[in-house]
């Protein structure tokens, strides 16, 4: 059906794994020290799960918490590298996390220019674009204050105007539009849809339906590291509501 | 739906797997569109840790300042003069633990810049060498006013500027090389073995021993077997150390040989170091 339009990413059949350290009954295969790290368990978040996207596509992704939504954005992103399979994009994912690093030191001011750089801009191009994120992220009278006085709300209004402050192809939003109050996440799905108009792809996690409703057209449903729906909004949403 | 040759869709299209390891050139030619982004945050570290304390960027020379005068006070007093005869003792200690600290912290925030980084590495992709780069970036940014602070000290205490005083950067230039590669060996090591970072502090203070920072091991070394200043001068950071306090205090030693092991350890260094780090560009985002 979609054979006509060009595939901006594909995903072939990707597993993720984490090495982590468990202890008590998770760590039943306790092995000495000289072998290898006692306790270690490999945590299996992305047990192959491929699918196409396309340009122009707006694609939310639904499922619980621990389900490996983040994961996947994270692998589709290139910053997480799959133990099997492979992500082929057209140019390089954004991932706008909400955890996104910056320095809780600094002033929002000196963050916005780290931001700016770390995504790939120029100092000239941040500083010309400075005053757009500031003015996006509503917190002007804050802006020479050190992030660490500011509210998680207001510093995750912060991360998001960065984020979409450049014009990415693909953009990966993972549960930004959780944050902030209704005002500013209005503005923000707003920005998402410019995103997509510009024949970019945007990929959305939430857990609000309402927002995956209102922004995609096309919603990936993740359990247990598995795809487990992948289809029209309604339909998709309807079904994880039904699982509950 | 029937089964679809993802990787044959991909094919198609022309698009270039994500995440994938550029070869070398590409890999520091980005590096260098990048590099404003380290330099910005070394110096934003630098402000962040600092502008908490009343007294400011002013602890960056504070600190190793007053730590060389500990090391003064006590071994000053307790060592036999005959460790350093014929040395004007005050500036010889405080270049040597200037120099040695520029070593000591590029390589233990090298070795931290990704496990300390990691929310940085899992949520932005940059080439991740610019971490451990950074790292040492921001000792330079701290040297120089140490430096400055340094040359004070040496004039009050009787050594006037030479011409050979303009040596000094080329030897840190050097010596930059040489952390840099220091930095990013620890900095991968650290991320496939957590249990670097505990070794770091004891192969830290070893070498400080080595080094020789509050007695000449020239002199120390000078009835013992020829062999052990020979080892004691296959130590790179005692070359550099060596060489900065020639060009700062002058001497009748011949440099030529400190100089050839540190101009080689430098470039060897950095070398090795840029490869190992990149080999593994994949793979840090994953542990």
């Amino acid at each position: 059906m979609n054979e006509q339009r060009k595939p901006t990413i594909v995903v072939d059949d990707i597993h993720v794994q984490y090495k982590t350290f468990a202890s008590g009954k998770a760590a039943s295969d306790r092995r000495s020290l000289m072998q290898r790290q006692r306790g270690v368990r490999i945590v299996k978040a992305i047990k192959g799960v491929s699918f196409a996207a396309y340009e122009g596509e707006s694609i939310g992704v639904i499922g619980h918490n621990g389900s490996g939504k983040s994961t996947l954005m994270r692998a589709i992103a290139g910053l997480q590298q799959p133990v099997k399979g492979a992500v082929y994009s057209a140019s390089r994912p954004a991932l706008l996390g909400v955890n996104a690093a910056l320095i809780n030191d600094l002033t929002g001011e000196k963050n916005v220019m780290l931001g700016g750089l770390a995504l790939g801009m120029t100092p000239d191009e941040v500083a010309s674009r400075r005053e757009g994120i500031i003015e996006f992220s509503g917190i002007r009278e804050f802006i020479d204050m050190p992030m660490k006085a500011y509210s998680s709300g207001m510093a995750a209004r912060l991360r998001f105007s960065i984020a979409i402050s450049r014009d990415h192809q693909i953009l990966l939003v993972d549960e930004a539009l959780a944050v902030g109050d209704k005002d500013f996440r209005a503005k923000s799905e707003q920005r998402i849809r410019e995103l997509r108009q510009q024949a970019g792809t945007v990929f959305l996690v939430s857990h609000s339906m309402r927002s995956i409703m209102d922004t995609c057209t096309r919603v990936l449903w993740i359990d247990h590291g598995e795809l487990k729906m992948d289809g029209d909004p309604k339909e998709v949403v309807r079904a994880y509501k039904k699982s509950k | 739906m029937t089964e679809i040759d993802y990787a044959a869709l991909a094919r198609e299209a022309g698009l270039p797997r994500v995440g994938a390891r550029q070869d070398l050139p590409a890999y520091l030619k980005e590096m260098w569109q990048r590099r404003h982004f380290a330099i910005r945050l070394a110096r934003y570290r630098i402000e962040g840790s600092l502008n908490q304390n009343r007294l400011g960027l002013a602890w960056v020379v504070l600190n190793p300042l007053l730590q060389a005068a500990v090391y003064g006070l006590i071994f000053g007093v307790i060592m036999p003069k005959s460790s350093r005869e014929g040395i004007n003792f005050i500036p010889f200690l405080v270049t040597g633990f200037f120099i040695f600290s520029f070593f000591s912290k590029s390589f233990s925030q090298g070795a931290r810049a990704i496990t300390g980084n990691t929310s940085l590495v899992r949520s932005l992709s940059f080439p991740r060498m610019l971490l451990p780069l950074a790292a040492v970036l921001r000792n330079i940014y701290e040297l120089v006013p140490m430096m400055a602070v340094l040359s004070v000290i040496l004039i009050g205490f009787g050594e006037y500027p030479t011409w050979t005083w303009l040596l000094v950067p080329v030897i840190l230039a050097f010596m930059t090389m040489f952390n840099m590669g220091v930095a990013l060996i620890a900095a991968r090591l650290t991320v496939h073995v957590r249990d670097v970072t505990e070794i770091i502090p004891v192969i830290t203070r070893l070498i400080f021993y080595t080094t020789g920072i509050f007695y000449s091991l020239e002199q120390v070394l000078a009835d013992k077997p020829a062999w052990m200043l020979t080892l004691a001068r296959l130590n790179p950071v005692h070359d550099f150390v060596e060489l900065v306090r020639w060009a700062f205090m002058g001497g009748d030693t011949d440099m030529t040989q400190l100089a050839v092991i540190a101009l080689i350890a430098s470039v060897v260094t950095l070398i090795v170091g840029v490869f190992f780090f990149w080999t593994a560009e994949e793979r840090y985002g994953r542990e």
